[in-house]
Order: C-alpha cells, then structure tokens, then sequence
C-alpha cells in the first residue's frame, strides 16, 4: 500500500469513482498575532453516503477545524488559509467560488453544532430560523416554508410543533433544543450531515436519544454523517469508519471494529484507556494519557505525540526529528514504532488494562 | 404586565416629587437659609421695604419652607393663586410660578421653548443612528483596514471636540465663508418648512457628529462580539448571504442594546442641549435654562430641571417597556 491512499477505506470499488465527500491533504492555518496556528495539517479522508465517520480527538485537535472547513465556513476568517482538495459528489470546494460554496451550504451539506443555545439566534423564533434555513434554497411562500418547518419538528420528536414553533430558543429545554438544531440542519435533505458534538450539552439518557435520531434520519435520507466528538462511546456507538487526529493531523484511520479492537496508536490507546467501562471488572483508576494537549502554533518537533508518548526514542531519534506519515491500508495508523513492536506492546502492555 | 406598568408609573411620580422636593429645596431654601432674600432677586436691589413686603406676602415667601412647597405642589396640579390682599394673581395647573425677571408665567415660557428643542432633538438623532449605526458596521466588517482607521479616528475626534468648537467652525465656514447657509435661527416647521430645515441642518449636524461618534465606536465594538457569536456562524452554514448575515442576524443583535443608551441620549437632549442652543442661538429649553441661571431666575431654572426630569424618567420608561418587545429573553416582572 501507497502512504495514504484512501482505497479501500470506505470505497472497495475502481479507482474510476469518487466516494461521495473526498477530503485529501487538507491544512489550514490560521495567522494570529502569536504566530500561525497550524490547525489542521495534511488530512485526509472519505465518507460514503449512507456512512457515518467519526472524528475523535482532545480539544484543540482539529476536529471542528476540518468540518469548518468542508463547509467553507473559513472563508469569513480573513486570516484563514484552507490548502488541499474537498470533494463533494464530484465537485471541488477549496477552489469554488463563494456563491458556489454558499448555495451548497445549509442545502446539500449542513451542520449540527454543539451548544444549541448559543448557535440559535436569541431574538428569532426557532421555527423562524428553520423557515429562513429552508427559504434560502427553497423558492417557496413564508406559508409553504411554515408547514415543513412545522413537519420537520414533529419529525424530530418535538411534542406539538405549531406551538413550539413561535417559541425562542431560550424557552426549550436542552434535548428540546437540540431536537430543533437537528430539524434546522435537515430541513433541506442535506446529503451531507456534519454534527460536531451534538450530545456534548446534554444529559446521558437526552444523548442517547439525540443519537437513536440522527441515525433514523440518517437511514431515512440516506445522508453521510461526520460526527465529530471526544466521546468514544458515541463512535462506538454510531461510526462505520474512525479517524483519530492529534495536533491537527490524522493519527489512525479504519474501520470503526479495527480501531476499537485493534487500535493501532499510542494515543488512541490512552483514549480507550481514559474511557470507564461499565462491562469490565472495576480497577483502581482510569488511566488518562498525561501531558496536555501540543500548542498549534508551537507542534513539537517530529512526531507531535512524542512528549506524552511513554515509547518515544524507542527507535533512535526519529519521534524528534520525524513526523511520521499515515500508513497502512484500510485501517492507517501515523506512528514510528514498527507493527510487530505494536502489536507486542498492545498485547502484553496495553490490552489486559482496557 | 398591567400591574409591571402601574408600579413603573407610581415609582416615576415618586421619582418626579423626589427631583421637585431637591431642587425646591436647593432654589428655595438655601436663599432663605443664607439670608439673601427671594423677594429681592424679584423686584431688584433698589425697591421700597413696603413693596418688597407685598411682594413677599403675594409670593407666599413668608411661610415656612413646607408650606411653601405645599403651594408649588398644589400649583403644579391644581393651579394656585398669588393673593396680597386685593391683589390677586391666578395662575393655572400646571403652575410653575412666574419668571422674577419678566414676570412671565413659567409655564407657557417653557411650552413655547419645547417645538425647537423637540425638533433640534429628532432632526440629530436621526442623523447621528443612521450615521454612527452604519460607520460602525462598515468600520467592523473592514475592521483593520485604512477605512476603519479613518472612522475611528473621526470617531475619536468627534467624541472629544466640543460642541463650542465644532459648531463655532461650522458657523464660520458654512454661513460665514462659503455663505451656503442663512444664519441659524428656529423658525416653526408649520409657518416655513424649508425655513425650519436650513435653519436646523447646521445644529443637527453638529450635535449628531458628537452623538454619531460614540454610536460608531459602539455598533463596531458590538459587531465585532457579535460576529464571533455562535448563532452568526449557524446563520452562515445555513448558506444564508453575508448580506443577510450582517444585515439580519447581526444588525439585531447589535442594536438592541443600543436602544438602552439611544433612551438616554435622547432624554438627556429633549432637557435642552444647552451649548448647542447657545452657539446656534435657538431658543429651546437649553437656551431658557442657560439664561435663566445667568439671571439667577428660580422659578424659570425649577421649571426646566422639573420638565427635563420628566423627560429622562418618561423616556428611561419606554425604553424598558420597548425593551421586553425586543429582547425576548427579558421578561418583565
């Protein structure tokens, strides 16, 4: 296998054909006073219709960055710069033109975000921000946009609609909200959803109903999901395909049972390490990865895990000096550690502890 | 609501009797107190003990400071009459006593002083949210660039230099240099229209650049939050125009709390923008309360502190009850 080839990931078929969202080399920087803030660097990756990709990493990691950036939402940031290539069904989005990107936007793809109440417009009526969402690319009367808004809201599970729909954001209960969000995002049948973090505000039995929702969506419109999360029990959950970013980068990349069963990176052991369990015999303390999360403006030189990573200079010096690529096939993994030295070290050391 | 209102009117009344109980006191009584009389201030320096006496009797300066502010009290409500034996003065409700220099009733003095401060008011406030409203927004979506800088530097200009230099260097250049303009004087909008605008422009120019300037750092600084906010880029990634985005979700965030100062910019105007009256010579109730306290004219400075009171606290009122209307988080209560 090439170093990042994407073949395979979610794609088995020729070469001829797209997958539905491609992603390859994306970077974006930002230019702040301090320096540049290297947010996303080199990623790449693939979603099908009908799949859902899991995003998972610490804050900071360049989760958001990358959905930002799909949806064209850095073209604001005077500062940003988006290199790379997205493609979605087909057609190039980095090199598109605003107006391209814009009609897209909110239509073929959408997003969910994570606080509903602060991504609602305090002082506009929820089902009138669902209305405006659906006019933006519907030519249709306030009257026609009012009946689908309203429908959107009973299909999302919200308890009499014509009534909620004059109420604001404020006056609904945080599941509630949320619920709206999600009618907002899919009011137009994107066929690409992005959630980033939409259980992250609310309380573990609303998440789990949050989650049962968008996958019946989902199987209902036949939508690509990105969910993009630090909860790997949501992934678990929900994800076909998992990639794991670290520093802005793409660390591990696979099938979600690969990841889960067979993680392949140091760090993404310290995630499933730091994850409790309630179907495992209860140890004295959940294992967290220590250190803190690397500065984007300052990356540690070479691989950007090596300050928190307890098997750096195994190999001479190449976790300082290196910065180590993707590799592997259908599930990559971006570590300077040989295979059979992982899997010994996954074996003996990691696995009798998760 | 209903009893939200009552209560808001009641405090405002108590609000009001408060500022007359003051100012009373400190226009009445002090005098009294220090020895210089009232009486004197009315007839002037050179009168006869036997008319000074009348007069004093006639004004009710004689009684005890309560009973004379009973009187006003009465007066404002009711009307009252000044009584010296056979002489006697009705005045009508509401009664704010007759000038010691032109022996004038108060009332109407100052009624006929409201038109050219009310217009002098609205014609500048309508310049100065238009203008500061949009150099802010222009100044935060281009924010950094020469554009910016140079609004708010005018910006900064504009909130330190005084009305008496900008209005003195508008008069100069504009009615006394280039001639474009009449000189400055009020006339009544019903009598000359096009009189009462070219007699104002210059005014409400003046006095908006003053407003315009702090509005325009206002909106921009909240724009500037404002566009950071979450729901701006919700309102983005539903593919809405940036024009939309701006012009809807951010414009109405932004302006909300501006209403919040716009009431008390406002109110504190309508009590008479007195260097501005002066410097254009309109004779509104700031250039009423300026000569009056040149003229150490009691009942003329009581009436305009009272009637500028009642502005601030009516005006302070619509803009809480106008604020429920706007922001729908506030309840009132």
């Amino acid at each position: 296998m090439s170093t990042d080839s994407l073949a395979g990931l979610t794609m088995p078929a020729g070469p001829a054909k797209r997958p539905f969202l491609e992603v390859k080399d994306l970077t974006v920087r930002f230019n702040t006073d301090d320096g540049v803030v290297k947010a996303v660097s080199g990623s790449s990756f693939a979603v099908e219709r009908g799949k859902t990709l899991g995003i998972v990493g610490e804050s900071g990691s360049g989760k958001s960055v990358t959905s930002l950036a799909v949806l064209g939402l850095h073209r604001t940031r005077s500062n940003a710069t988006v290199a790379g290539e997205i493609w979605l069904d087909d057609k190039e989005l980095v090199t598109a033109s605003d107006e391209e990107v814009r009609k897209l936007r909110g239509g073929k793809m959408a997003m969910i975000f994570q606080d509903p109440l602060s991504a609602m417009h305090p002082y506009y009526t929820v089902g009138a921000q669902i209305v405006e969402a659906y006019r933006v690319h519907h030519k249709v009367s306030k009257k026609e946009a009012r009946v689908r808004a309203i429908d959107m809201l009973a299909r999302v599970g919200i308890p009499q609609p014509e009534k909620r729909f004059n109420e604001y954001g404020h006056q609904f209960s945080g599941g509630m909200r949320q619920r709206a969000m999600i009618a907002m995002a899919l009011v137009n049948d994107p066929k690409l959803l992005i959630a980033d973090e939409p259980t992250t505000a609310l309380d573990v039995t609303v998440q789990a109903q949050i989650l049962d929702l968008i996958r019946d969506l989902q199987e209902e419109f036949g939508s690509a999901v990105i969910m993009i999360t630090h909860d790997l029990g949501v992934v678990a959950e929900l994800a076909d395909d998992v990639l794991v970013m670290y520093g802005g980068k793409v660390i591990e990349r696979g099938p979600a049972a690969d990841v889960f069963h067979e993680p392949q990176h140091p760090y993404t052991w310290g995630l499933l390490g730091s994850m409790p369990r309630l179907d495992r015999e209860l140890r004295e303390r959940l294992t967290p990865v220590k250190g803190s999360p690397p500065s984007l403006i300052n990356l540690p030189s070479g691989c950007a895990f090596h300050p928190r990573c307890p098997y750096a200079g195994r190999n001479g010096d190449r976790s300082f000096t290196e910065s180590p690529e993707l590799r592997g096939g259908v599930h990559a993994v971006a570590c300077h550690l040989p295979a059979e030295d992982r899997q010994k070290i996954y074996e003996q050391e990691v696995a009798p502890n998760l | 609501m209903l009893s939200y209102l009552i209560r808001r009117i009641v405090n405002a009344v108590i609000t009001l009797l408060v500022v007359t109980m003051v100012t009373f006191g400190i226009f009445f009584a002090v005098p009294t107190i220090t020895g210089s009389d009232p009486a004197l201030l009315y007839i002037g320096k050179t009168a006869d003990p036997a008319s000074l006496e009348g007069i004093r009797t006639k004004l009710g300066l004689d009684d005890p400071i309560p009973v004379q502010y009973g009187k006003f009290l009465k007066g404002l409500v009711a009307g009252r009459d000044y009584a010296n034996g056979a002489d006697v003065t009705h005045c009508d409700a509401p009664c704010l006593g007759y000038s010691f220099k032109t022996e004038q009733e108060v009332t109407p003095l100052l009624i006929s002083d409201i038109p050219v401060t009310l217009s002098l008011a609205i014609g500048a406030a309508i310049l100065w949210v238009l203008f500061g409203v949009a150099t802010g927004v222009l100044s935060a979506l281009k924010r950094g660039t020469f554009l910016d800088r140079a609004a708010m530097t005018g910006a900064l200009a504009g909130v330190s230099l005084p009305i008496y230099f900008t209005g003195q260097l508008a008069l100069l250049i504009f009615i006394h240099e280039l001639g474009w303009l009449p000189d400055a004087a009020y006339t009544p909008f019903l009598e000359d229209p096009a009189g009462w605008f070219t007699g104002l422009i210059l005014p409400w120019v003046t006095l908006a650049f003053l407003f315009a300037a702090t509005y325009a750092r206002l909106t921009r600084a909240n724009m500037l939050e404002t566009l950071g906010e979450d729901y701006i880029r919700t309102a983005r990634s539903k593919g809405l125009p940036e024009r939309t985005v701006i012009g809807k979700h951010g414009l109405r965030a932004v302006l909300t709390p501006l209403v919040t100062v716009f009431g008390l910019d406002f109110g504190t105007l309508l009590a008479g923008a007195i260097l501005t009256e002066q410097v254009f010579n309109l004779r509104g109730l700031g250039y009423q309360a300026l000569t009056a306290i040149r003229q150490n004219d009691l009942p003329v400075i009581l009436g305009v502190t009272l009637i500028a009171a009642i502005f601030i606290v009516v005006i302070n009122l619509i803009v809480d009850l106008l604020y429920s209307v706007i922001d729908p988080r506030v309840r009132l209560g």
